[in-house]
C-alpha cells in the first residue's frame, strides 16, 4: 500500500475535527428531518474509474439504507465494487476513481441530515464526517497505523486533538478504549509499538482508534479476511459487542458467505457494481430470489461437504505400500543459539498412491515451510521423506543427490498459491506449460506445441491462447494454466499449497472438480495444504492438522472434521463461521491455549 | 492492497480488452506505456538525434574542425536567413547568409567584424567539403550544408581564437562526448551485472564480501580519484589509448551503484513463485538467470543506463574542462569548452560556450528518456 493511500486511510480513521464540529448548520445540502429516518441513505450511487482504454463503472446505480444501531453485510465477489461503495461514502476513492451522481444522506441524531456525495472530497465538512461520524477500518491494519509511534500516542492524538483532551484524561480514556476492545494489560499495551502487536491485536488498535470519537458508523473493509480463523471469531465477537454496547451501525463488506451469516442483520449482495439483492440475511440464505445469490449460496454450501466425485470412488485399498513416506521431518529458520524457529518440527505422515491428503492449519503453522520441503525448495534440518518410485525403488528425499532429486521432482510437482506470482509474466503460456517439458528434454518443436494444447485442453483452457500472456487470464484461469504446467511432467503426486486461497469461492469449487477429475483420470495424489477446513472436507480423504510445526491430529476427513480429538482440532472448528445465519456458534466456541 | 479489493477494476478491464493485448509481449507493453510520457518522447527524438550525429559527425558539419584560419579568428556567428528577396520583389526560399568582413580599427587595431549586407552566400544541401571518414570504414566528401562560395566558409556557431568553426567542432566532438558515455556504461555494466548478480542470486559470504567492496568504492571521493588516475596516464600515448583509459576510469566508480540495482532484483526475484516454479521445472542454473530472471529486470536496467549515461558525459566534460581528461586535438564537448576557461573569451566570444549548451541538451534529453523508461520499465504493476 502505498504512501497516499496509508494518509487517506488513517484519516478516514481517525478523522480531522471534533464530532461536534458543527459544520451541518449552514449550506444547501442540509435538510432537517425526522429522526425515523435511517442512518445513512444511498441513493442510485455511481463511481466510475477512467482508464486507457475505456471506463470502468466500479460502483453502478447502488441504492440501500444503513439503519442505526444495525449490521449491513456488503457481500460479493473481487470486483463487485463492495470496497469502492465503502470508500465513496467517505469519498476515500482511490486516484483517478471519482463519484460520477447519485446521493448518500447522512441523517444525523440531531435531526439534521448532509448529503456526502455533495460536499468537497479534501474539504472541512467531509473531514468532520470522518472519523468523528463515520468511522473506517481496513483489512491490512499495519498499514492504516505508524510503525514509529506507540499505540497510546497514536489513539491520544485523536483525542487530544479532535476531543481536546488534557494528556492525562486521554491517556485514561486511551487504555479504557484499550480494555473495550479486550487487549490483555492494556496499562502497558499504551506504550507498545504495533509491530510488536500480532495481525489480530493490530486490528483491535484500529478498532479502538475507530471508536475515539464514538462514531454512529463503523464501516469495515474486510477487517478479518488477513486474519486466522480463530483470530477472525475473536474479531467479529468484539464488533458485535461493541456495537451493542455502543449502538452504533456496522456496514461491514466482506466476500465470506459463513461471516455473513454469522454477523449480518441486513444483507446486500453486489455484482459488478450493481446490487443485485437485498433482504433480511435468513431470506438471503434460505429464499434468496436472485440467480447470483443461489449460485453464491450454493457453491458455498458445496463445499463443506464431501465432492459427490469422491463419493462414487472405490475405497482405497489398506494394503497398499505408501506412495510417499514421511518421518520426523523437522525444518529450523535461522541459528540456533539465537533463538531459532522451528518452523517444522518432527513432523510424520504417509500418503497413499491415489489418496489426497489435506494439511489443514492457521497461518504460521509451517504448514507452507513444510510443502516445501517434501519438494526440498528448503533443505530440511532432520527426519526423512521416503519416496517410492515407479520401478519400486524407495529413495530418501532429504538426501538424494542432485540427478536422483531433479528425477523425483519430475514425479512431483507443486501448484502454487498466488496465481498471478507463479506464472512468468514475460512468458507465453505455451512457454510456462512447455518449459518443463523441454528443460527435461521430453519434447521440443511441433511436438512440445501439441503435448501444450492437449494439456491446455485438459485443464480447460481454449488450446489458441497458448500464445497470449498471462495478463489476458483472470485469476481462475491463471491457476489452470499453472494446474497445466504441473501435469505437464505426467507426475504421480501434486503439493497443492493453497490452490484455491485466492479464488473466489464460485471459482473455488471448479478448481477442486477439476483436480479431482484429473485425479481419477491420472491416478495422482495430491497433497493439500489449506487453511481452509471446508475445501480440505470437499478434496481430501484424510487430513493432518498442523500446529505450530507440529501434527496434533491425523485422522479420516469426515471423522477429524465432525468429531476432532484435539482440543486445538476442535477450536479451529468451532471457530469456522456456518454458512447459515440459523446455525450461529460463534459465541459457543472453543479456545485453545497451549499448555506449557 | 491485496487480491481481494483493488485488481480487480483493472482485470475486467483487461479480460474485455482486445486480443492485441493479450499476445502483447512485455516489449510491446512498455512501449505503450512509454508512448503515453510526451517528455520521454521528446527526450527519445532528441537523444536519437544527437547519436545519428554521433556515428556520422563529419556529414554534419561543415568546415574541417581543425582547420585553422587566421583571418577568421574569433569571427562571430552568422545569422540564417531563409527566405530570399531578389530585387524585382519576388521571393523564394534559400536559405543564405551575410557573410561578415574583417576590418582593423584604426587607432588600436583590433580586429572588428562588419556584415556585408550587399553580398549572400548560398547554402548548399548535400553539397562538397573537405574529406572525412565514416566510422573509418570509408572517405565521403558529401555534406549536409556546404557553403555555395567555397571562398567563404560558414560559420554558424562563430569560430574560436584559431579561426576553427565552431559548429563543426561541436558536432565532431559529439562522437567523443556521447560515446564515452556508452563505452563508460557499457563496462560499468558489465562489472556490475557480474558481481551484483553473483551477489544476489547466490547470497551468503559471497553477498557480504562483494557488498563490502561496492560500500568501499561507493565511499572513494569520486572527482580526487578520477584527478589522481588521469595525472597518472602519460601525456604521450596516442589518442585512442588515452580516450579508453579514460572511459575505464569514469567507469571504475560508476559500476558500483548499478551492481547494488541488480543485486536488488536478484534478491527480489529469487523469492518469486515463478522462480521457484522453474527451478521445480528443472531448469538448470544458467537457465534460471537467463531465461528467467534477466528478462523480468533488462527494462529495469535499461532505464538504469539512461540515466548512467548523462552522469558519464558530465564526468568526461568536467575532466576534460580541468584539463585532466582528454587532450586536444581530439575534440570532445569538455576540450571545446576549455577554450571558454579564460575571461577574454567570455568578453569578445561568448559563442565559445555553445558546446556547453549541446552538454546541456544531451544530458536533459538522456534524463527524460530515462524517467520515461524507468516509469514504463514494469508494465506489469499499475
Amino acid at each position: 500500500m502505498n504512501t497516499a493511500e496509508r494518509i487517506t486511510n488513517t484519516e478516514a480513521v481517525r478523522g480531522a475535527v471534533p464530532p461536534h464540529a458543527s459544520t451541518a448548520r449552514s449550506g444547501a445540502a442540509h435538510a432537517v428531518v425526522s429522526v425515523g429516518a435511517p442512518l445513512l441513505q444511498v441513493r442510485d450511487l455511481h463511481t466510475h474509474f477512467p482508464i486507457r482504454n475505456g471506463l470502468v463503472k466500479a460502483v453502478d446505480g447502488v441504492s440501500f439504507n444503513v439503519e442505526r444501531g444495525k449490521t449491513l453485510c456488503v457481500v460479493g465477489e473481487s470486483g463487485s465494487g463492495k470496497s469502492v461503495t465503502a470508500r465513496s461514502i467517505l469519498q476515500i476513492v482511490d486516484e483517478p476513481g471519482r463519484i460520477v451522481s447519485g446521493s448518500m444522506m447522512l441523517h444525523r441524531a440531531d435531526g439534521s441530515s448532509v448529503d456526502l456525495a455533495k460536499l468537497d472530497r479534501r474539504g472541512r465538512e467531509i473531514r468532520a464526517v470522518r472519523g468523528a461520524e463515520i468511522a473506517m477500518i481496513f483489512q491490512e491494519p499495519m498499514s492504516s497505523l505508524s510503525p514509529v509511534h506507540t499505540v497510546g500516542n497514536q489513539i491520544m492524538e485523536v483525542l487530544t486533538l479532535h476531543l481536546k483532551m488534557s494528556k492525562a484524561q486521554a491517556r485514561e480514556r486511551c487504555i479504557e478504549l484499550l480494555t473495550q476492545v479486550e487487549i490483555p494489560a492494556p496499562k502497558l499495551a499504551v506504550d507498545r509499538y504495533t509491530f510488536e502487536f500480532s495481525g489480530g491485536m493490530r486490528q483491535r488498535v484500529m478498532i479502538a482508534m475507530a471508536l475515539a470519537c464514538k462514531p454512529s458508523l463503523l464501516i469495515a473493509d474486510e477487517p478479518t479476511t488477513a486474519l486466522d480463523v480463530t483470530t477472525q471469531a475473536e474479531i467479529l465477537t468484539l464488533i458485535k459487542n461493541l456495537q451493542q454496547s455502543h449502538g452504533m451501525a456496522v456496514m461491514f463488506i466482506t466476500h465470506d458467505m459463513g461471516v455473513v451469516a454469522e454477523i449480518a442483520d441486513q444483507v446486500i449482495v453486489m455484482h459488478r457494481g450493481k446490487v443485485v439483492e437485498t433482504g433480511p440475511v435468513d431470506d438471503i440464505f434460505h429464499a434468496p430470489k436472485d440467480d447470483y445469490t443461489r449460485m453464491l449460496i450454493s457453491s458455498v454450501t458445496k463445499l463443506g461437504r464431501t465432492a459427490d466425485i469422491r463419493l462414487k470412488r472405490a475405497p482405497i485399498a489398506s494394503a497398499t505400500q505408501p506412495i510417499l513416506q514421511v518421518s520426523d521431518l523437522s525444518m529450523i529458520f535461522g541459528n540456533l543459539k539465537k533463538g531459532a524457529v522451528k518452523a517444522v518440527d518432527g513432523v510424520s505422515l504417509s500418503v497413499m498412491p491415489g489418496e489426497s491428503l489435506g494439511i489443514v492449519g492457521e497461518s504460521g503453522s509451517g504448514k507452507t515451510t513444510m510443502g516445501r520441503c517434501l519438494l526440498r525448495v528448503y533443505q530440511p534440518h532432520g527426519g526423512s521423506i521416503h519416496y517410492r518410485r515407479p520401478d519400486g525403488s524407495v529413495v530418501d528425499i532429504v538426501t538424494a543427490d542432485k540427478q536422483t532429486l531433479k528425477a523425483c521432482h519430475r514425479e512431483i510437482r507443486m501448484i502454487f498459491q498466488d496465481p498471478v506470482g507463479s506464472l512468468n509474466p514475460r512468458m507465453t503460456v505455451a512457454q510456462i506449460v512447455g518449459e518443463p517439458l523441454l528443460v527435461n528434454g521430453l519434447a521440443k518443436g511441433k511436438d512440445l506445441d501439441n503435448r501444450v494444447a492437449e494439456l491446455l485442453q485438459n485443464v480447460g483452457l481454449e488450446p489458441a491462447w497458448r500464445e497470449r500472456y498471462p495478463h489476458a487470464f483472470s485469476g481462475g484461469q491463471r491457476q489452470r494454466i499453472g494446474i497445466a504446467r504441473a501435469l505437464a511432467l505426467n507426475p504421480r503426486i501434486i503439493v497443492a499449497d493453497e490452490a484455491t486461497s485466492a479464488l473466489d469461492v464460485s471459482l473455488r469449487s471448479q478448481m477442486l472438480d477439476l483436480l479431482l477429475n484429473l485425479q481419477d483420470k491420472l491416478g495422482l495424489s495430491f497433497i493439500f495444504i489449506s487453511h481452509d477446513i471446508a475445501v480440505i472436507r470437499y478434496f481430501c480423504d484424510r487430513v493432518a492438522v498442523m500446529y505450530r510445526g507440529k501434527i496434533v491430529e491425523t485422522g479420516e476427513t469426515n471423522q477429524v472434521c465432525d468429531a476432532p480429538q484435539h482440543a486445538y482440532t476442535q477450536a479451529l472448528l468451532s471457530a469456522i463461521p456456518q454458512p447459515d445465519p440459523r446455525a450461529r456458534g460463534m459465541h459457543k466456541r472453543f479456545r485453545y491455549t497451549e499448555k506449557i | 492492497m491485496s487480491a481481494v479489493a483493488s485488481p480487480s477494476a483493472l482485470e475486467d478491464a483487461v479480460d474485455h480488452s482486445s486480443a492485441r493485448l493479450a499476445v502483447a509481449s512485455q516489449w510491446q507493453l512498455v512501449w505503450w506505456a512509454f508512448r503515453q510520457h510526451r517528455l520521454a518522447m521528446a527526450g527519445l527524438v532528441v537523444t536519437a538525434a544527437l547519436y545519428i550525429i554521433a556515428i556520422v559527425p563529419g556529414f554534419f558539419a561543415v568546415n574541417d574542425p581543425s582547420q585553422q584560419n587566421a583571418r577568421a579568428a574569433f569571427y562571430p556567428p552568422q545569422a540564417l536567413h531563409l527566405i530570399d528577396t531578389s530585387e524585382d520583389g519576388s521571393w523564394s526560399v534559400r536559405p543564405h547568409i551575410y557573410p561578415y568582413v574583417l576590418k582593423r580599427d584604426p587607432t588600436t587595431l583590433a580586429a572588428v567584424y562588419a556584415q556585408d549586407r550587399t553580398r549572400k552566400v548560398y547554402l548548399q544541401m548535400f553539397g562538397q567539403g573537405y574529406e572525412y571518414s565514416v566510422l573509418g570504414l570509408f572517405n565521403s566528401t558529401t555534406h549536409l550544408f556546404a557553403s555555395g562560395n567555397a571562398r567563404q566558409p560558414l560559420f554558424f556557431f562563430g569560430a574560436d581564437r584559431l579561426g576553427r568553426c565552431v559548429y563543426s567542432r561541436i558536432m565532431v566532438g559529439t562522437q567523443i562526448s556521447l560515446s564515452v558515455g556508452l563505452v563508460g556504461v557499457f563496462l560499468a555494466l558489465s562489472i556490475g551485472i557480474v558481481l551484483g548478480g553473483i551477489s544476489g542470486y547466490y547470497g551468503g559470504k559471497i553477498d557480504f564480501a562483494i557488498q563490502r567492496v561496492i560500500e568501499l568504492v561507493l565511499s572513494l571521493p569520486t572527482i580526487p580519484i578520477w584527478l589522481a588516475a588521469s595525472a597518472a596516464v602519460p601525456q604521450n600515448w596516442p589518442a585512442t589509448l588515452n580516450y579508453f583509459m579514460i572511459t575505464l576510469i569514469l567507469s571504475l566508480t560508476g559500476w558500483a551503484q548499478l551492481a547494488r540495482v541488480v543485486r536488488g532484483r536478484f534478491l527480489s526475484l529469487r523469492t518469486e513463485e515463478f522462480v521457484t516454479a522453474a527451478r521445480l521445472d528443472g531448469a538448470s542454473e544458467g537457465r534460471i538467470i537467463f531465461r528467467h530472471m534477466l528478462p523480468s529486470f533488462a527494462s529495469h536496467i535499461i532505464a538504469s543506463i539512461s540515466l548512467a549515461i548523462p552522469t558519464m558525459i558530465l564526468a568526461e566534460t568536467s575532466l576534460s574542462f580541468l584539463g585532466l581528461g582528454l587532450q586536444p586535438p581530439t575534440i570532445s564537448w569538455g576540450v571545446l569548452l576549455r577554450e571558454a576557461q579564460n575571461i577574454r573569451s567570455i568578453a569578445t566570444a561568448p559563442w565559445l560556450f555553445i558546446p556547453g549548451a549541446a552538454v546541456v541538451i544531451a544530458v536533459i534529453a538522456l534524463n527524460f528518456l530515462g524517467d520515461g523508461l524507468r516509469d514504463a520499465s514494469d508494465p506489469y504493476n499499475k
